[in-house]
This record gives C-alpha cells, sequence and structure tokens, in this order.
C-alpha cells in the first residue's frame, strides 16, 4: 500500500518535471536545462514503474533497455543535423510502435478483453489503431525524406479517398468486434494490419513539402494513443505525459500548416503537387540566365545590402559555414546582409536556425518572414541558396499553381537575385519556379557549398 | 477511477496547450523532437505489461521488442534535441526571442 503510494507520488514528481522542463524548451535560454529536466523526469518516471509490487521478468526488460540504448544512443550521436528531421520521425514511429505491441499483448493476455471493463478496452484498441498508423506512417515519413523512396506525392488517385474509408473501417469494424466479445487472434491482427495499411496510404500521397506537418501530426498522434495506453492501464504518468504531447503536437501541427497556408484536412487528403502539372510553367521557351562565381562575388561587393535566403538546398550540402565566411567578408566590406527565414524553409520549422546557429550566424541577423519581406524592395541582392519553394512568386499571384496562397518570402522585389542551385528540378511541392526565368535572376549551378566557396574566394581576390 | 483518469487527461491536455502555445519559431523543431522524447513514456507500459507477468514466448518477444522501441524514443529523443540545442549555445546576443524565461 505504501510502496503503491509512493508510486504514485514519484508519478506525480515526474510529470511536474515534464511540465517544468517543456516551459523551459519554449525559450532559448532555458531550453538545455528545460530538456534534461525533462529527461530527469523520465528517470524518475521509469525508476517509480521498477518499483511496482511483483514486478518480474528483470532480465527481459533488461534486454529491451539494452537493446534500445545500444540502437537510440548511437544513432542520436551519430545523425547529421541534415537528417534531423526524419530522425524525429524514426523515433516518433518506434513510440508509436511501442504503443501497438503492447496494445497486442494485452489483448492476447485477456483474451480479447474478456473480463476488463469496456473502457479499458476501447481505450486499448484506440491505441493499438494509432499507435499503428503512427509506426508506419513515420517510417513512410523517414523513407521519403531520406529519399529512400520518392519525395513526390504517390498515390492512386481518386480511388485513395474511399480506400482510406475502407480501411478506417475496417479498423474500427475489429475493434467494434472485440468490444462485443470476439477474442479471436484475427480480430486484433486485422485491426493492426489495417491501421498500418492506412498509415501508409495516408503518408504515401503527401508532397515532401508537407512532410514537416506530417511529422508533428504523426507526433500529437502518438502522444494521444500513449494517453489511451494510460487510461487502460490506470497509470497517471502515462497519462499526463501523453496527453500534452498530445495538445502540443497539435498546436505545432497547426502552427506549421497555418505557416503554409494549409489546413490539415487538406494536407492529409494528400496529393500536393500531384495535381498533373496544374500552373507549371512552360519551361521549354524560357530561358534562364547563367552567372559565375566571380559576377556574382562583384555584384555582392557593391552592394548596400544583401538578403540571403537559405533552402533545404543549403543543409544538404552542409553550406553554412562557407555561407557565413561568405558573409562576414561582405560585412567587413561594409555590406549589411541579412538572412531571411521562411518558416517553413528546410523541412521543419527552425531548421534553417538551427544550421545557421551551429555556424555562429548572430541571432539578430535572423529575420523571420513577416519581418523581412518588407526589406527586399530596398534590397541590392537576393541570394537564394537551395531554397525553392518559398521563394515563388506564383504563390502570390498563379490561383492555379498548387501553392497558390503560401506566404513567401519577396524575394522577386530586390534589384536583383542570385539562386544557388544544383539544377533546374523542381522543388519538393513539384512546381516550377516563375523567379528563375524573372530577367533580373541569374543562376549559379552547382553544389551550394562548392558555388558559395567560390564566391567567397572571388570576394577575397577583389 | 475512470472518472478520476478522464479529468487528469482533460487538464493535461489544457496544461499541453498552456505551456506551448508561445514558442519563437526558432524553437519549434526542438521543441517537437523534446515532446518527441516524452511520449517516450510508452516505456512504462511495456515494463509493466513485461513486469507484472507475460507468459507465453511470443507475448516476451513483443514486449521485449516494445521496450526497446519506448527506450529508443526516450533515450535517442532526448539526446538529439540537446544536440540541437547545442547549436544554440555559442550566440550571445539573443534579442527578440531570448528574453523569456
Amino acid at each position: 500500500m505504501t510502496r503503491d503510494v509512493a508510486i504514485q507520488l514519484l508519478y506525480i514528481v515526474a510529470f511536474a518535471l515534464f511540465i517544468y522542463g517543456l516551459m523551459g524548451l519554449t525559450g532559448p535560454r532555458t531550453a538545455v536545462r528545460g530538456n534534461w529536466i525533462a529527461a530527469a523526469g523520465m528517470g524518475v518516471a521509469v525508476i517509480a514503474t521498477l518499483l511496482t509490487p511483483g514486478m518480474g521478468n528483470w532480465w527481459l526488460i533488461l534486454l529491451g533497455v539494452a537493446i534500445g540504448t545500444a540502437v537510440g544512443v548511437p544513432s542520436a550521436k551519430q545523425v547529421k543535423m541534415t537528417a534531423m528531421p526524419q530522425m524525429v520521425a524514426l523515433f516518433n514511429g518506434v513510440g508509436g510502435g511501442a504503443v501497438a505491441l503492447i496494445a497486442w499483448v494485452e489483448f492476447r493476455q485477456s483474451l480479447g478483453f474478456a473480463n476488463e471493463p469496456e473502457h479499458v478496452a476501447i481505450a486499448s484498441l484506440f491505441s493499438a489503431i494509432v499507435g499503428s498508423i503512427s509506426f508506419w506512417g513515420s517510417l513512410v515519413a523517414y523513407g521519403k525524406l531520406q529519399e529512400l523512396i520518392t519525395g513526390r506525392p504517390v498515390g492512386i488517385g481518386k480511388l485513395q479517398q474511399p480506400l482510406n474509408l475502407v480501411l478506417l473501417l475496417a479498423a474500427l469494424a475489429c475493434a467494434a468486434a472485440t468490444i462485443a466479445g470476439g477474442s479471436g487472434q484475427l480480430l486484433i491482427i486485422g485491426l493492426l494490419v489495417a491501421s498500418a495499411v492506412l498509415g501508409v496510404m495516408v503518408v504515401l500521397p503527401i508532397g515532401g513539402a508537407d512532410m514537416p506537418v506530417v511529422i508533428s501530426l504523426l507526433n500529437a498522434l502518438t502522444g494521444l494513443s500513449a494517453a489511451a495506453m494510460g487510461l487502460a492501464l490506470d497509470n497517471t504518468a502515462l497519462i499526463v505525459a501523453g496527453m500534452i504531447v498530445g495538445a502540443s503536437g497539435t498546436i505545432l501541427t497547426n502552427l506549421m500548416a497555418k505557416a503554409m497556408n494549409r489546413s490539415i484536412p487538406a494536407i492529409v487528403a494528400g496529393g500536393f503537387g500531384g495535381g498533373g502539372g496544374t500552373g507549371a510553367i512552360a519551361s521549354g521557351d524560357q530561358t534562364v540566365r547563367r552567372t559565375s562565381a566571380s559576377d556574382a562575388a562583384i555584384q555582392m561587393a557593391f552592394a548596400n545590402q544583401v538578403i540571403i535566403v537559405p533552402g533545404y538546398g543549403m543543409a544538404v550540402a552542409q553550406a553554412q559555414h562557407a555561407v557565413r565566411e561568405m558573409a562576414d567578408l561582405l560585412e567587413s566590406r561594409g555590406v549589411s546582409v541579412y538572412y531571411a527565414i521562411h518558416p517553413v524553409a528546410g523541412r521543419m520549422p527552425g531548421h534553417m536556425n538551427v544550421l545557421l546557429a551551429e555556424a555562429d550566424v548572430p541571432y539578430e541577423r535572423l529575420k523571420e518572414m513577416e519581418d523581412i519581406n518588407r526589406e527586399f524592395s530596398r534590397t541590392d541582392v537576393a541570394m537564394v541558396i537551395g531554397a525553392n519553394d518559398v521563394t515563388n512568386p506564383a504563390a502570390r499571384t498563379d490561383t492555379d499553381s498548387p501553392i497558390y496562397g503560401m506566404p513567401i518570402l519577396n524575394v522577386d522585389e530586390s534589384r536583383s537575385v542570385i539562386v544557388l542551385k544544383r539544377g533546374m528540378a523542381t522543388g519538393f511541392a513539384g512546381v516550377d519556379n516563375a523567379l528563375y526565368f524573372d530577367p533580373k535572376t541569374t543562376m549559379l549551378f552547382g553544389d551550394a557549398k562548392a558555388s558559395v566557396s567560390e564566391v567567397t574566394e572571388e570576394l577575397k581576390a577583389l | 477511477m475512470l472518472v478520476q483518469n478522464l479529468a487528469v487527461l482533460v487538464l493535461a491536455g489544457f496544461v499541453g496547450f498552456a505551456v506551448i502555445s508561445k514558442v519563437p519559431n526558432t524553437l519549434h523543431t526542438p521543441l517537437m523532437s523534446g515532446t518527441n522524447a516524452i511520449h517516450g513514456i510508452v516505456l512504462l507500459g511495456g515494463l509493466i505489461v513485461l513486469g507484472l507477468g507475460a507468459e507465453s514466448v511470443l507475448d516476451k518477444i513483443l514486449l521485449v521488442i516494445a521496450i526497446a522501441f519506448g527506450t529508443i524514443n526516450v533515450i535517442g529523443g532526448f539526446l538529439v534535441t540537446d544536440r540541437m540545442l547545442g547549436m544554440f549555445k555559442n550566440s550571445p546576443n539573443r534579442t527578440r526571442d531570448g528574453d523569456r524565461r
């Protein structure tokens, strides 16, 4: 009895630490500490759980933890900053997978929740469905970001929605049959498989540009499934932690979707950029102007103000240090340099900030979209480094474009534009960018890091 | 018990909304990663169900995998978040978003 009370008290300590840690994570000064406070909360929660009377199977528990540590620590330590988003997707996925597996075992042990109260059955089956969706959906998101599968929308067209509905209904039917008293293994396996296919089918048709929103949504879903599991197991720590993640993930998802002027239902419905080339600009009969590193260097060296627009291309090329070196040189010549950060540049919000902070770019040089958009008309040179869709003026002007209405950086208002790009491929949304065909735009083709370094060398030589 | 748990559930939801609603853009990615680590709490579910008795071999295998998954989620999540946040350490002048405590 007293031990039970002690466990409950430790759980309270644990979720107080979670909440306090999360509060810390919302401010730059307190974030590092906040993260470790939350981690300490997790330590307390695990220890409290291990104190549960009647615990056994210690070797197996140790085995599971050892495997998890052996896999988790090296992958977290070694992942490159550019690959962070897919790593988060993967960590999220295994969390959902754990929930689904536990719910499966619960079904097996209780023979289809035969002697359990209804709410236990409902909560467990809910967590099984959501956990399975989250696991498989996250794996697809990982595959897309890691470019193991195409980032473009993959779908079966009009049949997609009815099929997803059928899959959802199939999963719910299995759940309903279980609650009605069914206990066959096929029910739970059918439920898990239908949810798994649903998770894959929902994420597969979503274009890479929407992937941050999807990961955030799956993150929230895993939180909800954890909370449901807490209800089934009558465990406060699970309920509180899971629900907090569910709520915060929902907010974050909303923020991201808003930044792209997209609604979450529209994203989940899929098909971003998959509309068969709508709004495509006939790139065949338009030409782009190429420039060289030395021309670009001269152009910028004699400018008053330069705005650098970083995107995923900078992240892939790991060009942030080279970019900072170039900016330092420009500043030593009296050019004022700012960085325009689109909310969804890269693959996740804040992706660019993280990379540029790594290269010690002063924080006050990073400007968010609303602040910098007024500046473009006063800017001599805007240098776009591996960003595409977030600079596409079609989002403002072309009502047929799939990205119409998305807030963009008004790069086209500056006096001249230099675009650093590997080639003429379209962005993640799969749409042509009218900016490239603008007469005041010049293109510097090549790897972003190599191009920036060349420009830097030319600047030094000036 | 159910009603109490539901009350906790609803309140926790509101706490989640309240805590998260004010975050500078810069910290969205680390924050997502941090909340991601916290839902690794599902590890507890695995510990309880396995610790309080799993009989068949299949159950044991599934639960060991679940515990491994949960551990990856927790440890990997917190470590990755810390690495992301480590990137912010060396920029002392945080004029716009920096003064929130």
